[in-house]
Parts: structure tokens; C-alpha cells; sequence
């Protein structure tokens, strides 16, 4: 103590910001911030001088004028009067749209073989463990490309399922057809008093929560245990389904073989089944790592002592292994979320309109303007980027242990 | 009294039973791990039927591959002659034709060997590393791989990295010169300032006085095929660990502004795509530059490889520095440590072994991602199967030049994952 006070009590001399560790972190701070500031304004001045060497302005008027090209798949409505603002909504819809397909197609394949590799039978879990290491070790790029050369190349082609004996058939009971040109599926159509099914609906999804409390409140008081699951999942598709054989408003639009091509239905283009397929099954088989280590991070006595309570084993992985397991899965699980999403910029090399191939491709290519077109895309990614981490943060602070 | 019997009482254990014939041998391993059960059983039979489905789509057309051929058309031709017109088979002689191209793309073929030996000298260069075994004065041919390796592979003088090494002898001297002042931060500057001013002021002009001895330079657009992956990844591979090592230890400091610069550059580089990345270093970087820059295209998305994994090497580490009990940090401290030494010789060695799996993971990924520079226009091997898909005399082809490429890439990258459990293993040390 009186040595730190006799230390305080020396006067302050220059040298001390050289050998004083106290001084010293502000003197390298200011050393960096100087270093980081000059590096930026070198930047600054650089592509200043540039941009003005050939000619070019930095603004984003260009976003308000007419894009003149076309989308093949759109959420919204565009064409190619529409401005270069629209073909990036465009685009960011449809990166969104393969990232929610991928995101949950991947989850559950991922969970599915995870629980494979974990399998008692030898074969299943090596079979699983084939499918992990086959798409770990081989880049993803690889795995769109290839997906794609195989649906346009080994595919039918729409008129392959014409004819007596056509050389190919369509799945399910006639109303999917896997072509070409992508899958042709069967499409909802909303006709009038479509509302009241919606309506129906939305009460039944009200009704799923309320009947888990109910069951929950009901558990803690007797310690009974109802079939939660069955009775959500009846709860979820039987009211509106029954709502809409009444009203009889929302009807599903089969595609049927006209002359030239299927009529009808929606066409999922190729290019989409191709990135989502390609993204899912690669992101699968980080998944069945991540769920598959989350599994065996949870010690055998968890399990025993839960099968000693006398819990099936069933109820033992619902009730005592997944909820400590998910823990451990679901913030690697989020990364890899986020790597999906960032991996759908490859889109570009099967066609597929997402914001890197219209903002960052062809508008940025006819209007030159590549400084603001990769600025506004790489705030995009950013954006989505931080709201996945932020959201994983606040997870991860509520479900960790309350220690100490 | 003779048959009043004798209590019975065993002098010596009875041999144990053998185990009943189901339990042993291949009928007991079949039953306990395929046959256990009724779900089990058909699993099993699920599996082998998969299984049976694959290999006898695979091995007929492995069977009927044909090596040599002119075009796809030909190709198929020779298997419809020889196995019948509807039997298929790998049209391989495509690999065949264009292996050096794989290889090595449309690099000089009268200098294929500059590549190779650059590729064997490279494990050479690797070993002291990896294996502790070794003899350690290997690790000086590892300070001087870099440095051969470029002027192998571009070619020009010798005398370019003979004179760029000569910058950190300067700095070297500047040391010891500077070791003799009285205050410590006279060394590290003056070996800075005397680097520095070899590099910017004496370097060039030293090359250009030098004779031009050397090999026959080659061009970044002429790099391709394996070779350019290769490069890229290993030299993406050899500068993002120091790098990322670097921005960890930056986002942990005290230093509220260091920490910010490390924080603001790990979550900026991890939450854009690289390919976006790889786009403003084809598209940007020569607007960021003094006018007249022109730097080549291969070092731009080498600089930008590098950043992108860093930043995910700094992420590794973090976790491994994270996971180091507060008392190491103590105890270095009490021994009087400061922060390098502390560093370099308690704290690193612990957080780099454990963050080992991870640490390789990112390299396989670093690895993986060197094939997005074929969007950019290299033809890396992906890039060069497109150009082959639009060949006349290869158009259609989908499984042999994919499935050629994924497994190369598969060899390499599993190896890699192999060798860091093997890593794992090796330097475990806690007794669990």
C-alpha cells in the first residue's frame, strides 16, 4: 500500500509514457487510434482521387432508375421496367427465402442423421457417418454445381412425360412432377372467404398454445402426462381443413401435362431446388456434428438416473437429455445458420436471382457503380449477420446455468 | 459309515462355460450390433439394400470406364460397342486428357517441375512443424520456403527474394545495434525503421542493378487447376494463424481501443460472405489503392483469403484463451512475466492445444473456400469444369468431372481432419 501510494505520489515525466505500464496503454491506444485513422484516410483520399480519375460520383440515384432486365423467380412483383431499388428487394427476398428453406431443411436432416450416427446399429451410424464426412470435406460450391448439372442433365424433360408408355411418371399420386426445369408442385390457390380458413387457423395455433399450458398446469398438479404432441399436431391441420371443406375456398392447383409443358401448379425453378437442396445437405452434416456432440456431451448418469426415476426412453430424451443437450446445440446450431445464409451467395453460379446476383451482379455491372453496389450488399449480409448473432446472444443469457 | 455321504464341497472353481454360440464370433457381433431388435433388424435390411442400390449403379459404371477417348461422344460410343447399348460407364478420358490442366492449369509445360518440387519442398518445409521429432534446425528451411516457393512458382530474378530477405537481416542488425541503447524501445525501432528502409528505398534498386539470373517468369493469369488452390490455401493457411492469433489476443486486451479495432474487424469480416470479399478485391481494391496501382489478382484474393480466415482463427482462439483457468494467467503474472513472455510461453501453448480442432477446421474451410475464386474468373478446378462442360467434345459430362474434383478435395481435407485427431490425441495431457 505505501509502496503504490509513494508510487502515485511521483510527479508525472514524459518518459513515464514509455516505461510507466500505466501510461503505456494510453500511449499505444493513441499510437493505434493515429495508425487506424491515417490508414482510413489514406483510403478515403485514395478512392477519392480514383472515383474522380474516371469520372464517376459516389451517390444511390441509381437505385430510383429503370433495371430493365428480368427475374425468373420473384415473391414480388417485378419486371423488367421496375427500378435497380426493386430488383434488389427482389434479390434480398429471394436470399431470404433459400436461407428459411435451407435453414430448415438442413435442421432437419442434420438432427435426423446426427441421431443416425448415435445408433446402436453398426451399419446405420456408419452409413450416417459416410453422409457427414462425404459433404464435410468437399466444398459447398462443388455440391451446387454438381446438383444442378444432375437435375439438368439426367432429369426428364417436360415431354418425356407425355405419351402411353412415357419414359417418366409423376410422384405422389400424380400432382409432382421433378423435370428439368425444376418441380412443378401443387399450388394453393386462395379463392373468395379464403379468411375464414385463415381465421380458423390462426384460433387453432391459439388453441395449440393454450392446450400445452392446460397440459403443462395439469402435469405439475397430478403428474399425469397427456399426449401433447399428438393432440398439437391434430389441433394444427384437422380444425382448418375441416374449415375449408366447408367454406371450400382455398383449393390446391395440381399441375397437369398440357402440349408443350405442365399448365398449372407452381414451378419451383431449378436453380432454387438446386441451391437449397445443395446448401441443406451440406449445412445437414455440420448439423449432425454439432447435434450428435450435443447428444454425448450429456453424461451417462443424466440417463441412468432418469431411467432409476423409471421415465421411458422416450420421455428420458424428451424430458431429461434433449433440454440440457439443447443447450449445448443451439448456439453452434445459429452459426450455422448464418453460414448457410452467407453460403446462398453462390447463388450466382446456378442463376438464381439473389441480392448478390442483382445488386451485386448485373445491376452493379450496368451501372458501374461497384463501390455502392457492395456497400449497400455487404450492409445487408452485415445487418442479417448481427441480428442472428444478437438474437443468439440473448439466448445464450437466458438459458445459461444460473451459477454462483 | 461309508455311505453316510460326505458333505460335497469343491476344493477348486469350476472353468467358466464357454459363451453360448450366439454370443461369440461373427454370428454374436451380427446379433449385438445389426440384429438387436426387431427395428434394428430392419434398419439393417434397409441399409444393405441402400447400400445395394448405390454400388450397383457405381461399380458397373466404374467397371465399363473408358480411358481413351477424343470426345463424350467417342467415349460412349466404345462402351456401347464393347458392354452394349444400354450399359453406362465413366467416360474417365477426360481426366485423362485434361490432367495437367487440373493440375496445373495453363501454367508452362516445360516448367511443370517448378510447381511440383515447390509442392514437395513444401512438406519438407511442413515437417520440422508438425512432427516435434525432427531435427530443429529444419525450421530454418521453413523460414526460407516462403521465399523459394514464390520465386518458384512466378519465376523472374533470384535476386527479388534473396533482397526482400535481406530486409529482415537489416532489421536484424538494427536490433542488435539498437540493444545497446540504454532504453529498450530503441531495438525494436530501429530494426522497424532499418527493415523499412530496405524494403521501400534500397530494395528496388538494388534488384534492378542486380544481374537477371533467375527462371522464366510466369503470369498469375496463367496459374489454374490444383496448383492455384494449393497456393492460395497454404498461404491463406501459413498467414491467418499469426494474424488470428494477433486479433485475439487483441480482443481480450485491456486496451479499450485495440479492443475495439479487433472487435469492429472480427464481426465485419464474419458477417459478409467471402464471396463478397473476394468481389471488392477483384472489383475495389484498385480504387482503395494510390492511383496506378496494379496489384496482381492471385495476391488480392490471397490478402483477402487471409482476412476472411483470420478472422475466424481469431474466434477459435478466443475460445481456447477463454477456456484457460484465471490461475495460469495468475501464476505467469506472479512469476514476474510480462505480457509477450507470459504469452509466448504459458499462455499460447495451453490455448493453442485446445483450440487444435477448431483451429483445423478453419483451415479445412479456408481450404474449401478457395474454389469461390472461380467465380472471379480463376480457373481454379472448378473453374476449369465449366470451361470443360462448354468444350464441344465434353459437353453433358456431370459425374466424372465432378466426382473427379470432389475427390480431391475429399483426400485433401479428410486427411487434414485425420491428422488433428491424431493432433488431439498426441497432446492431451489431462488424465480423465
Amino acid at each position: 500500500m505505501a509502496i503504490t501510494e509513494a508510487h502515485s505520489r511521483e510527479p508525472f515525466r514524459l518518459g513515464m509514457l514509455l516505461y510507466d505500464t500505466r501510461y503505456r496503454s494510453i500511449t499505444i491506444q493513441i499510437i493505434a487510434l493515429i495508425a487506424v485513422l491515417t490508414f482510413f484516410g489514406w483510403i478515403v483520399h485514395n478512392t477519392v482521387a480514383n472515383l474522380h480519375a474516371l469520372g464517376k460520383t459516389f451517390d444511390f440515384g441509381f437505385l430510383g432508375q429503370r433495371a430493365g432486365y428480368d427475374i425468373s423467380q420473384t415473391l414480388i412483383p417485378y419486371t423488367n421496367d421496375s427500378t435497380h431499388g426493386r430488383a434488389a428487394l427482389v434479390g434480398i427476398l429471394n436470399t431470404l427465402l433459400v436461407a428459411f428453406l435451407g435453414c430448415v431443411t438442413a435442421t432437419i436432416i442434420g438432427v435426423f442423421m446426427g441421431v443416425l450416427r448415435l445408433s446402436s446399429n453398426w451399419l446405420i451410424a456408419r452409413l450416417a457417418s459416410v453422409y457427414v464426412e462425404m459433404f464435410r470435406n468437399v466444398p459447398v460450391l462443388l455440391w451446387i454445381l454438381a446438383l444442378m448439372a444432375i437435375i439438368t442433365d439426367t432429369l426428364p424433360a417436360p415431354s418425356a412425360f407425355r405419351g402411353e408408355n412415357a419414359s417418366a411418371s409423376m410422384l405422389f399420386g400424380d400432382t409432382v412432377a421433378l423435370t428439368n426445369r425444376g418441380a412443378y408442385v401443387p399450388w394453393p390457390i386462395f379463392g373468395p372467404g379464403w379468411q375464414v380458413v385463415a381465421g380458423v387457423f390462426i384460433l387453432s395455433l391459439i388453441a395449440i398454445l393454450l392446450f400445452r399450458r392446460y397440459a403443462h398446469a395439469r402435469q405439475e398438479a397430478t403428474g399425469q402426462a397427456l399426449p401433447v404432441f399428438w393432440i398439437s399436431l391434430a389441433l394444427f391441420f384437422l380444425p382448418a381443413l375441416a374449415a375449408d371443406a366447408v367454406v371450400g375456398a382455398v383449393t390446391l392447383d395440381v399441375p397437369t401435362l398440357q402440349r408443350f409443358n405442365f399448365e398449372g401448379g407452381g414451378l419451383i425453378d431449378k436453380s432454387l431446388v438446386a441451391l437449397w437442396f445443395a446448401l441443406a445437405l451440406y449445412t445437414g452434416a455440420f448439423i449432425a456434428e454439432i447435434v450428435r456432440g450435443g447428444i454425448q456431451a450429456i453424461s451417462r448418469g443424466q440417463s441412468e438416473a432418469a431411467g432409476a426415476l423409471g421415465l421411458r426412453p422416450n420421455r428420458i430424451m424428451s424430458l431429461v437429455i434433449l433440454p440440457q443437450a439443447l443447450r449445448i446445440i443451439i448456439p453452434p446450431l445459429i452459426s450455422q445458420y448464418l453460414n448457410l445464409t452467407k453460403n446462398s451467395s453462390l447463388a450466382i453460379v446456378v442463376g438464381y436471382a439473389d441480392v448478390r446476383a442483382t445488386l451485386g451482379g448485373i445491376t452493379m455491372n450496368q451501372t458501374g457503380r461497384e463501390l455502392e453496389c457492395m456497400l449497400l450488399m455487404m450492409g445487408f449480409y452485415l445487418l442479417i449477420s448481427l441480428a442472428i448473432s444478437s438474437l443468439m446472444n440473448w439466448y445464450n443469457s437466458s438459458i445459461a446455468l444460473k451459477e454462483r | 459309515m461309508a455311505n453316510q455321504a460326505m458333505p460335497f464341497s469343491r476344493s477348486e472353481m469350476l472353468p467358466p462355460e464357454p459363451p453360448p454360440g450366439s454370443a461369440v464370433g461373427v454370428v454374436g457381433w451380427l446379433r449385438a450390433n445389426l440384429f438387436s431388435s426387431i427395428g434394428n433388424s430392419i434398419l439393417t435390411i434397409l441399409a444393405l439394400a441402400l447400400i445395394w442400390l448405390v454400388l450397383s449403379h457405381v461399380w458397373p459404371w466404374l467397371a465399363h470406364a473408358v480411358w481413351n477417348a477424343d470426345s463424350y461422344a467417342q467415349c460412349r460410343q466404345i462402351i456401347a460397342d464393347t458392354w452394349g447399348p444400354d450399359a453406362g460407364g465413366a467416360c474417365l478420358a477426360v481426366i485423362r486428357e485434361r490432367w495437367k490442366q487440373f493440375m496445373f492449369g495453363f501454367y508452362p509445360i516445360e516448367a511443370y517441375w517448378r510447381p511440383t518440387l515447390a509442392f514437395i519442398l513444401m512438406f519438407v518445409a511442413l515437417a520440422p512443424i508438425l512432427f516435434s521429432a525432427l531435427p530443429r534446425k529444419m525450421l530454418w528451411f521453413s523460414l526460407i520456403f516462403p521465399g523459394l516457393a514464390y520465386w518458384l512458382l512466378w519465376g523472374g530474378s533470384i535476386f527479388v527474394p534473396i533482397v526482400i530477405y535481406a530486409g529482415f537481416a537489416a532489421g536484424w542488425l538494427g536490433f542488435h545495434l539498437g540493444a545497446r541503447a540504454s532504453a529498450a524501445f530503441v531495438a525494436p525501432l530501429l530494426a522497424a525503421v532499418f527493415a523499412l528502409v530496405w524494403w521501400f528505398f534500397i530494395a528496388s534498386p538494388l534488384i534492378n542493378l542486380l544481374p537477371d539470373i533467375g527462371l522464366m517468369p510466369v503470369q498469375s493469369k496463367q496459374f489454374g487447376g490444383f496448383m492455384l488452390s494449393v497456393t492460395i490455401g497454404v498461404t491463406g493457411i501459413a498467414f491467418s494463424l499469426p494474424l488470428g492469433v494477433l486479433l485475439a489476443l487483441g480482443r481480450r486486451s485491456d486496451l479499450v481501443f485495440v479492443k475495439a479495432i479487433c472487435v469492429g474487424f472480427i464481426e465485419f469480416i464474419r458477417g459478409v460472405p467471402l464471396i463478397a470479399l473476394l468481389l471488392v478485391a477483384s472489383f475495389l481494391l484498385n480504387i482503395f489503392m494510390p492511383p496506378g496501382t496494379n496489384f496482381d489478382i492471385i495476391l488480392r484474393v490471397i490478402i483477402m483469403v487471409t482476412l476472411f480466415s483470420a478472422a475466424y482463427m481469431a474466434e477459435v482462439i478466443r475460445g481456447g484463451l477463454a477456456a484457460l483457468p484465471r490461475g495460469q494467467y495468475e501464476g505467469a503474472d506472479a512469476l514476474g512475466l510480462n505480457f509477450w513472455q507470459a504469452t509466448r510461453l504459458v499462455i499460447m501453448p495451453q490455448a493453442l492445444k485446445i483450440s487444435i480442432p477448431g483451429i483445423v477446421n478453419t483451415f479445412i474451410g479456408l481450404f474449401k473456400d478457395t474454389t469461390l475464386v472461380a467465380i472471379i474468373g480463376l480457373l481454379d478446378p472448378i473453374g476449369l469444369i465449366t470451361s470443360i462442360r462448354a468444350n464441344a467434345a465434353w459437353n453433358g459430362m456431370v459425374w466424372e468431372l465432378y466426382g473427379f474434383v470432389a475427390v480431391l478435395f475429399f483426400v485433401c481435407c479428410f486427411g487434414m481432419s485425420k491428422y488433428s485427431q491424431y493432433l488431439e490425441r498426441k497432446l492431451r495431457t489431462d488424465h480423465r
